[in-house]
């Protein structure tokens, strides 16, 4: 009823009274689309510098070539500082997942004394700034005469990144119904088995999504690298130095490969969540 | 129970591994900081030897020597914080409220640029909007911007791409707050005849708070100690505290200063942002 009202009232609307009433009712829309424009204008730059044919600055586009994508390790060291990041990475993430994932389980799971002191030991890494983290870690290992390289890097980035991975898998243990916990117990299994068969698969997203993020916040981390890591050169690194006198196209195609790779997997996660959800 | 633990004890081992990690290599190390933040040079000593001598004036010195920084960083944080505000409620509110189905994927892609280095994307700014870019030479044709006029190297590009690195941060909290509320409470306020504005100001805004608290210190907190986007973007006129605790480190080896500011700028934002949760009356934090 309410649309043949609308329809019978357009041809006595000006125009310009329909194009403001259009615009109020899309105007969310409209945002949306500048937001992701802009969300996305560097990430399209980076892609599309990705094929210059530029040699070793990439400032100014000279041509289109496919040379970079089918020799990404042109750039010297940029591989060695792809391979660094990859490997910090990996390692911090299955560290501060474990840990994280423990701590997780004992703030959302049990009240016990020191829960409040607890939640405000995950929150201060967060609430203070990179550059203090880094340095006052730094200043640590210069205090034990522990020289800055791959490991210091690994634990600095651990300590950084377990704060994230508690929240993300808390606020999963937080979601979960009670109920399934309870159904399981009703039907005999006891707590063991209850918590792999039940509590685990239900929280196993949280803790493959608090592990994604805290590989790319390991992967893309600069300042508190830059103060830890001493001559080892990580992917972040290698573009900061670079910055200085034009960054090889190499880096924009590891860049936006990282980009692909992150959304394939993103969209993966979410396909099987929606399948396994039906 | 078929292990023998008593159950008092199972929350403490599992907090264990991982608070003790957080001691070593996060509360040492900010007492070792305090604890270098007092030392003055050894006389006769090299470059980069201290000893403790509990000099405060440390404190004094470095604020008083870097007031300008520290004012920068946050009049920069603060605007960036805003900016992101402004242009991460609606596209939340639109993600949360007016995308169906296709709220999953509007979410990935509001994290997806995350994944190109931020470096990049940050240097991808500084050549979009640089001399030989082709935004400024258009406006410039356009007579909208002076022939010497830039963009890059100024404090607009530098809180713009504050704004630009930060805006996820403020994103996600914002979603997550506003599509937990309930639509019965929005529907509600339209049966009691509010209109849609008063509907969003009166019900909408503050049952998001939680999620503008978290966003605006997970946007304000990294902004006012970022030292990245003003050395790429900005000039030597745009230096924030970061980048003078930076330089304090690696290029003079002054530890105790480095410290110091270390120290009053992490003060000075746990100071702001308990006033600023309290002000905000929410425990709930992220």
């Amino acid at each position: 009823m309410s649309t043949s009202v609308k329809d019978a009232s357009i041809p006595t609307i000006p125009f310009k009274a329909r194009f403001s009433r259009w615009f109020g009712r899309n105007l969310l829309r409209i945002y949306m689309v500048f937001g992701f424009t802009y969300l996305f204008i560097p990430v399209a730059y980076t892609f599309a510098f990705s094929f210059n044919d530029a040699g070793k600055s990439n400032l100014i586009w000279k041509g289109f070539t496919l040379g970079n994508w089918q020799n990404p390790c042109g750039a010297p060291q940029i591989c060695n500082a792809l391979g660094n990041s990859i490997k910090i990475g990996a390692l911090a993430t299955l560290f501060s997942t474990i840990l994280g994932t423990m701590i997780a389980f004992a703030i959302g799971r049990y009240k016990f004394k020191g829960r409040s002191t607890s939640n405000l030991l995950i929150f201060l890494p967060m609430a203070t700034p990179e550059i203090v983290l880094g340095a006052s870690l730094l200043s640590l290992f210069l205090v034990f005469k522990i020289n800055p390289g791959f490991w210091p890097t690994v634990i600095a980035h651990v300590m950084f990144c377990v704060s994230f991975v508690v929240v993300t898998v808390k606020a999963r243990i937080a979601s979960l119904d009670p109920r399934l916990e309870q159904a399981a117990m009703d039907l005999y299994a006891n707590e063991r088995e209850t918590f792999k068969r039940v509590t685990l698969p239900l929280v196993a997203p949280g803790i493959a999504g608090a592990a994604l993020l805290a590989f790319s916040l390991s992967f893309d981390d600069f300042i508190i690298t830059n103060f830890n890591s001493g001559t080892l050169i990580t992917f972040p690194k290698f573009v900061y130095v670079a910055a200085a006198r034009g960054i090889p196209a190499q880096a924009n195609v590891i860049g936006s490969s990282m980009f692909f790779l992150a959304l394939a997997i993103v969209i993966a996660g979410q396909l099987v969540h929606r399948r396994r959800s039906r | 129970m078929s292990f023998t633990l008593p159950k008092v004890r199972v929350p403490y081992l599992l907090l264990f591994p991982g608070f003790a990690f957080l001691f070593t290599f996060f509360i040492l190390p900010i007492a070792n900081l305090a604890q270098t933040s007092t030392q003055t040079p050894i006389p006769g000593g090299d470059t980069g030897q201290y000893q403790q001598t509990f000099a405060f004036s440390n404190y004094l010195n470095a604020f008083l020597d870097n007031r300008e920084q520290f004012a920068r960083s946050f009049i920069y944080a603060t605007l960036a914080t805003v900016f992101a505000l402004a242009i991460a409620y609606p596209l939340a509110y639109a993600i949360a409220f007016k995308s169906g189905k296709f709220k999953n994927i509007f979410l990935v892609l509001v994290v997806a640029p995350f994944f190109t280095s931020f470096l990049l994307r940050t240097i991808a700014w500084k050549q979009i909007l640089g001399e030989e870019g082709f935004v400024v030479p258009t406006l410039r044709n356009l007579h909208v911007m002076g022939q010497s006029t830039t963009i890059t190297s100024t404090a607009v590009a530098v809180v713009a791409g504050m704004t630009y690195n930060f805006l996820p941060f403020m994103t996600l909290p914002l979603y997550a707050s506003l599509e937990r509320i309930d639509p019965r409470t929005i529907e509600a306020s339209g049966d009691l005849y509010a209109n849609g504005i008063t509907t969003f100001r009166r019900v909408t805004v503050p049952l998001s708070l939680p999620g503008v608290v978290a966003g605006t210190l997970l946007t304000f907190i990294p902004a006012a100690g970022d030292y990245v986007n003003a050395s790429i973007l900005g000039s030597p006129n745009t230096k924030m505290i970061g980048n003078v605790i930076e330089s304090r480190y690696f290029k003079i080896v002054d530890y105790p200063t480095a410290a110091a500011l270390s120290f009053t700028l992490m003060a000075a934002i746990l100071i702001l942002v308990t006033l600023y949760i309290r002000k905000a009356g929410t425990e709930e934090l992220v």
